[in-house]
């Protein structure tokens, strides 16, 4: 049976107005699912809970949760303390998914983050979350609050016996830090430049300690697969990985939006969602989720947004916030913009990325500017191959390679033409 | 033993280490820039670049860092695939956007890593045509010049400086590709170590700052290998010379020493062999009309002939050594007065604290590590020693051990300990144990678990306790403090619980019953089925080596010159106003009725006497000498000096044969004289094995001190001679002064230069090693002279109790300076610049008690000596004490500890 | 000097008695909030109150966006200049406002009152182009009414 109008993330948040305060949240059933969970549930059935669901990460990798879980040491001589980390660091161009959950309705993450850290025994939990995102961090201070008052977080929570500090902390501006390890050295006070794995977080994470990072759209998630179960939670999905996702549309539609959708559900009818291109434009391409995924086109109008599909089809549902590039906006000067921003947002740790991608930007700038040459193509297409996993530090620069590799192929006929003509044609 | 697979072919590798490390010891050229064989693998650079594969069958591979995989049995690699030349190509490539290019005029030219990787790799050609992005530089003081657009963001230098050196003020700043290392703000680098940047850093970015002054390039130097004379530890060194100067020193590489890194004193402290004011010919003291007396020069014919004159003539001739000269000069002086008539050069402090010292060493059961093996103890007890100060090389090797317990944890989940920041990681703030108990702090005290204060005194009391509460049939002090109980009693359960415990302990408090309370703590763990390590400090390069022989003291020496036994003194490198009261040092020298002194130094002793004969410098002679744990190194000449200048033992040698006594032939060469040493004092049998003779050849060609591209030789002394000077030659090693010769792998004792074809860096060191880290190929120079006996029974010290002082009395403590204190390195203009200014520090409560405040001038009553100078309140010292640094160029010796006043001074 | 109140603030944001410099990046938030950027006595201040030097803790603050090591104006304009705004007219929006304001990118305006930078993407690219003046944010920006938008600002 296909749950398709059930909006479990997102059905108590009202845009423009401030969230529920704890005690009508728990009205509404907020909360139960920390007291079914804490007084009936053994951390490792929520681990098991959470792997029949079939729930993977929606911070972009899509890691199945409930495997990464199952790393962390436990029992008496696991290391101690133990941490769960929420990654609000959201700054994935593109992407504004997280930002909806977190100023709209902070105490389903707080529910989410109890469960989550009850299933890995984290003694101690941190919200990093975006220094731009104000309300966000007034609201959640105060859902925090709220949650210690009434005895869901601190010493003995709601007389289970479990203890759980969890804390807020701003970021203070770096992209990176949306990659898990270097998010860490972040909280730790040093410049966030990320880990070689192994060892993993779960081994070696915060100072060394046992460490989950989970997004926050994954953690809003838990309170409902523990209160629903995991039937109801694999039935609101078209495709094997259960749940719903939010998805969103920017760029020169009609109603750029976000929408929280059944998994699987196809572009086309995401788009459509969004009142389709505005008059006068049509679709040229799209990057499906966030700055760091490949083109789809046109010819993906059916193809169902989750996980593995758009793996097929060559790109990523990656944050599943897309970006639409109409036909009289310049291909090359997105791919530009995007290369600059992740220049910018390099940390410098490695070699390729630090100095591979401000030599991309020039490139691209030449070609926008109309002062591009011939072998500049080469260099774009030689660059793609080498700034790839495992040959750089971390998966920011096989990121940034992916809308430029993808635009290359698909928009090779635009770059040609900026280098022929020596002139962009839109402007 | 694995064995790994390489482009098709096995190879049978040690365990534990990772491809890259696996390549290297192979002898493969796979470049790299992060790792450090001190400082591990952090796979930032991407230069390693190599291609893994799953099997045999897999033909794609993926490519891999070598420095971050770990190389375990059955691993299929290629190095030489087209993909990771490409890749590695191109990480030069990316290197190279920014870089100035511009090596003319870059002294990093010719030994840069990164022009050893750009040819490594191929990259050739410049295809990035936009901008380059520059940095302003810092002015980061007299030793350490910065050139930042150089630089390739290998995070080398943060890591050496603040991870491995435990600095504060070198720090990695900004992102992408604007990356900066540098400080805060412009200012001096505060590390002792800082001059291991210049060959930490792969390019240009940080080099030398006294080398700019006179820079020659690496091909162009003359050579020989030699070891560092600013302090006791014998740090093996490369010195290297052109037009008859004295340019630089880098390290060369010992493992059972120095490894890899240097002190500032040692890579800086060479320009005093430069120094305008050293005597070039002998110099003969006349008086002028007025009674004045100055010194004039004399040829060497007519300075022999006078001296052997006055010698010959019914003098009693006595001979001070010295312990900053080689056994050689020394012997040679013994020779010349005759055993009985020579004396250490010691005062009689330091010659009480020595012989304490290795009656301790030579018959105890302790064994006392080379400096190279103290960071593998996991325990270490500091008792009365500064080791930044004074043994700078060994605090940085302490500072090591404070991660070996806890690296149990990185280990237990599997991490390698070549991973470096995943084991700092898992670390965290956890330290080994370290317990430092000194009269004051020190820079080593953020490592250290506990710190204990007080006076020399209390420190050997809180040493026998220490002692006591290991085995309680060592002796205790009676009624210690409960604080002192305290800390005595961690220290002894940290010591007795660890595998590998460390006692070191020396003669800067100078105190006896310090250092033999470190011994019974030693002892003790011995004595209780736990070997323990006991290293004690010396001050000078031969400080060991001299106490090894026999011969009196400076007291001793004015006692013989006041009471008429001697009037003519001898006295060798030695400036005995460092070492002894000034109104007894002016006495013997206006009571001798002759005093010739050979030094390099014009010195105040030199100044008053009635010859002075030029010696050469540890750069411009061999010599042996003997560490502070009884290691004997040769360093051999570099460089013939000019003028008159030449080797003390050459000269006493003369000396000898101007008074009649022996032939002119005797003795003539080196090799001659250690035999002769070796035969009069059968503890010095081995150092024969410290060097090859001057006869070693190999394919009967000596040893080139020049690089095959060596320039300029016959246009050198153009202005001198058109037509070409003879070579100079070398009877006294197996050194030739050319090109010419036997340019190989050599044994360790007699290479310099360590250099491969590609390998033109300071990295080349690890085609010379066994295995990374380890020692040179055929062992490393120098030998061993002590060892502990075995069945050793000797039993512990007796305890002594704090004598607290007198009530309205202090203790003044000797402090010493890395820049300041030791006599040679304090002229180096760069040195000089770092001494601090004299001053006297005092805790704050003792302080207030005499109504003083920080930076009143102050006099520091000493017996009959006063110092003054401003005053610094610390809190990070022991009570009823006055801390007078020690050393310092212009100012007066006082024997310490001993007990002085303080009050305000005159003039404000 | 850092005032009791920032002392206590920043002090509850250590969690970890033994990693005092884990607040170091809250703390030079909660400075800059105070004192509009921060300066070499800032950094000293910050850096003795939490047990770090100086250089570390500059290296930290360089490393990330939103820290100023350079004064600023009294209200910060940071417009996203990420992917989303700039297909909905980020260029437009840029050029509008260092026009009226009479600066180029990354200066303050010569009164003291704004100072420009480009930020990464704000997260509110379904509101393009966007951009936030202090903590305000500013979605669906139409750059012919800036004014309304910088008048609110002395």
């Amino acid at each position: 049976m296909r749950n398709m109008s059930e909006k479990p993330l997102t059905e108590r948040i009202r845009p423009n107005e401030a969230p529920a305060s704890l005690k009508d949240y728990e009205r509404a059933g907020g909360y139960a699912s920390v007291r079914k969970c804490l007084s009936s549930m053994q951390p490792a059935d929520v681990t098991q809970l959470v792997k029949d669901g079939t729930l993977r990460g929606r911070g972009g990798a899509g890691f199945p949760t409930g495997i990464k879980w199952s790393i962390v040491p436990q029992g008496a001589d696991a290391p101690r303390p133990k941490y769960l980390v929420v990654n609000a660091d959201e700054m994935e161009p593109g992407t504004f998914k997280d930002r909806v959950l977190l100023e709209g309705d902070p105490h389903q993450l707080i529910e989410g983050i109890i469960l989550a850290s009850f299933a890995i025994q984290a003694d101690i939990a941190y919200i990093f979350l975006r220094g731009e995102y104000i309300v966000a961090q007034e609201r959640i201070e105060k859902a925090i609050h709220e949650a210690y008052e009434a005895g869901f977080l601190g010493k003995d929570i709601i007389g289970s016996g479990y203890c759980l500090e969890l804390h807020l902390h701003m970021s203070i501006g770096r992209y990176i830090c949306g990659e898990e390890t270097a998010l860490l050295n972040a909280l730790e006070g040093k410049r966030a430049t990320p880990r070689a794995k192994p060892p993993f977080p779960q081994a070696s994470g915060l100072w060394g300690k046992p460490t989950i990072v989970n997004n926050v759209e994954t953690l809003s998630t838990l309170p409902h697969i523990v209160n629903r179960g995991v039937e109801w939670f694999k039935g609101l999905s078209r495709t094997p990985n259960g749940g719903t996702k939010l998805f969103g549309v920017s760029g020169k539609v009609k109603r750029p939006g976000l929408w929280e959708l059944p998994l699987g559900t196809t572009v086309g009818e995401i788009m459509d969602l969004a009142g389709g291109m505005r008059d006068g434009l049509s679709l040229r391409g799209i990057i499906p989720g966030g700055a760091s995924t490949d083109f789809l086109g046109p010819e993906h109008l059916d193809l169902q947004m989750d996980f593995d599909t758009v793996g097929k089809a060559g790109s990523r549902m990656g944050t599943g916030t897309m970006i639409v590039l109409d036909d009289k906006t310049c291909p090359v000067g997105m791919v530009h913009n995007l290369t600059q921003f992740f220049a910018h947002e390099s940390c410098g740790w490695c070699t390729p990325c630090r100095d591979g991608l401000p030599w991309l930007q020039n490139v691209l700038w030449a070609i926008e500017t109309g002062r591009g040459r011939e072998d500049d193509m080469k260099m774009l297409h030689r660059h793609t191959k080498l700034l790839g996993p495992g040959m750089t530090f971390c998966a920011l620069a096989p990121g940034a390679m992916a809308p430029l590799g993808s635009a290359l192929t698909r928009f090779k006929d635009d770059f040609d033409q900026h280098i022929r003509a020596k002139r962009c044609p839109w402007r | 033993m694995p064995t790994i697979y390489i482009d098709g072919k096995p190879h049978a590798i040690d365990g534990g280490q990772n491809l890259l490390e696996a390549c290297i010891e192979l002898g493969l050229n796979v470049p790299y820039f992060c790792w450090h064989p001190a400082l591990g693998s952090v796979g930032a650079c991407r230069q390693c670049a190599v291609k893994q594969y799953k099997d045999e069958s897999d033909s794609q591979g993926r490519i891999v860092m070598s420095c971050m995989t770990p190389a375990t049995d059955g691993i299929r690699i290629t190095v030489d695939d087209g993909d990771s030349k490409d890749f590695r190509a191109s990480v030069i490539e990316w290197m190279m956007t920014n870089h100035p290019h511009d090596c003319p005029v870059c002294d990093e030219g010719g030994e840069c890593h990164l022009q050893d990787m750009t040819l490594m790799t191929g990259h050739n050609y410049r295809n990035f045509r936009f901008d380059k992005k520059t940095y302003n530089n810092q002015n980061l003081g007299p030793l350490i010049n910065h050139e930042m657009n150089r630089c390739i963001q290998c995070y080398r230098c943060v890591r050496y400086y603040k991870d491995y050196a435990g600095g504060g003020d070198l720090d990695a700043f900004a992102a992408h590709h604007h990356v900066y290392f540098g400080r805060s703000q412009d200012g001096t680098l505060e590390s002792e170590f800082s001059g291991n940047l210049v060959e930490v850093c792969p390019t240009g970015v940080f080099t030398d700052k006294t080398l700019k002054r006179h820079f020659t390039r690496r091909w162009d130097y003359t050579t020989a290998p030699s070891v560092c004379v600013h302090c006791a530890l014998g740090c093996n060194i490369t010195p290297g010379e052109r037009y008859g100067k004295l340019r630089r020193i880098r390290n060369r590489y010992n493992r059972a020493v120095n490894g890899y890194f240097l002190c500032d004193r040692g890579r800086y402290g060479y320009e005093f062999v430069n120094s305008g004011k050293r005597p070039k010919a002998p110099l003969r003291l006349q008086r002028d009309g007025t009674g004045e007396a100055f010194h004039v020069p004399v040829t060497r014919d007519e300075a022999m002939n006078e001296i052997g004159a006055l010698l010959k003539n019914g003098a009693k001739t006595i001979g001070i050594g010295s312990p900053r000269a080689s056994l050689e000069a020394n012997f040679a002086l013994r020779v010349l007065v005759g055993a009985e008539n020579f004396y250490l050069g010691l005062s009689k402090i330091e010659y009480s604290l020595l012989s304490t010292i290795l009656e301790i060493v030579i018959g105890g059961p302790a064994r006392q590590p080379g400096l190279g093996a103290l960071k593998d103890h996991d325990a270490v007890f500091v008792l009365g020693e500064d080791l930044t100060n004074v043994a700078p090389l060994a605090a940085l090797s302490v500072r090591q051990t404070i991660l070996n317990q806890p690296r149990a944890e990185s280990r237990k989940m599997g991490i390698p300990d070549w991973n470096d920041l995943a084991v700092r990681r898992v670390i965290d703030v956890n330290k080994g144990p370290l317990f430092i108990a000194a009269p004051f702090g020190g820079k080593l005290d953020d490592a250290a678990t506990q710190t204990f204060f007080g006076t020399p005194s209390q420190l050997a009391e809180l040493g026998f306790a220490v002692a006591h509460a290991i085995d309680p049939a060592c002796p205790a002090a009676d009624g210690i403090s409960a604080d002192t109980a305290a800390f005595a009693k961690r220290v002894a359960d940290a010591l007795r619980a660890a595998e590998k415990p460390l006692v070191i302990s020396g003669p800067s408090c100078g105190s006896e019953s310090v250092v033999r309370a470190a011994a019974n703590v030693a002892w003790a763990l011995c004595r209780t089925e736990k070997p323990a390590s006991l290293y004690y400090t010396a001050h000078e390069c031969n400080t060991t080596g001299l106490g090894l022989m026999s011969g009196g003291h400076i007291e001793g020496a004015a006692e013989a010159i006041r009471n008429g036994d001697a009037d003519t003194l001898i006295i060798l490198e030695n400036d005995l106003y460092r070492r002894a009261d000034a109104a007894l040092v002016d006495e013997m020298l206006s009571t001798a009725k002759d005093v010739v002194v050979v030094d390099h130094l014009y010195h105040p002793t030199a100044q008053k006497a009635s010859f002075v004969l030029p010696a050469a410098s540890f750069a411009e002679g061999d010599g042996t000498i003997v560490n502070n744990i009884g290691r004997a190194q040769r360093m051999m000449q570099v460089y013939k000096p000019e003028g008159e200048i030449t080797e003390s033992w050459r000269w006493l040698r003369r000396v000898r044969t101007a008074t009649g006594v022996g032939q002119s032939t005797d003795l003539l060469y080196f090799d001659s004289f250690i035999h002769a040493l070796v035969d009069e004092i059968p503890a010095f049998s081995r150092i024969l094995e410290a060097a090859p003779s001057a006869a070693f050849r190999v394919g009967g060609q000596k040893i080139p001190r020049q690089t095959h591209r060596f320039s300029g030789r016959t246009a050198m002394k153009a202005n001198v001679a058109v037509s070409e000077t003879a070579i100079a030659s070398d009877p006294d090693s197996a050194f030739s002064f050319s090109m010419e010769g036997f340019q190989m792998l050599t044994p360790a004792a007699v290479m310099s230069s360590f250099w491969v074809p590609g390998w033109n860096s300071a990295q080349a060191i690890t085609r010379f090693q066994e295995e990374v880290n380890g020692p040179l190929e055929g062992g490393d120079p120098g030998i061993r002279l002590i060892e502990p006996m075995s069945g050793s029974t000797t039993p512990y010290f007796s305890a002594t109790s704090n004598q607290p002082s007198k009530a309205g009395q202090l203790v003044a403590i000797p402090r010493y300076h890395i820049f300041g204190s030791e006599e040679l390195s304090s002229i180096s203009p760069a040195i000089a610049e770092l001494t601090p200014a004299l001053y006297v520090m005092m805790h704050p409560d003792d302080a207030q008690d005499s109504r003083l405040q920080d930076g009143d001038i102050v006099e520091v009553q000493i017996g009959g000596a006063v110092i003054t100078a401003p005053l610094r309140i610390n809190n990070d010292m022991a009570r009823a004490c006055v801390v007078v640094p020690i050393g310092f160029t212009n100012t007066q010796h006082v024997p310490l500890p001993a007990p002085a006043t303080v009050r305000r001074g005159g003039a404000q | 000097m850092l005032s009791d109140i920032l002392k206590s603030e920043i002090e509850s944001h250590i969690h970890e008695p033994e990693h005092r410099e884990s607040a170091c990046t809250e703390a030079l938030r909660i400075v800059q909030r105070d004192r509009g950027w921060i300066d070499d006595e800032s950094l000293k201040d910050i850096a003795e109150f939490l047990g770090m030097t100086t250089h570390e803790l500059d290296g930290v603050a360089t490393f990330f966006n939103l820290i100023h090591r350079r004064p600023v104006g009294r209200h910060v304009i940071r417009v996203c200049s990420s992917v989303s705004c700039w297909v909905l007219g980020y260029d437009a929006l840029r050029e509008a406002l260092l026009a009226k304001l009479d600066v180029l990118l990354g200066q303050t305006t010569a009164d003291g009152r704004f100072t420009v930078l480009p930020n990464q993407c704000l997260g509110t690219c379904d509101r393009a182009p966007a951009m936030m003046i202090g903590a305000d944010l500013y979605q669906d920006i139409d750059p012919t009414r800036l004014d309304e938008i910088l008048d609110r600002y002395a």
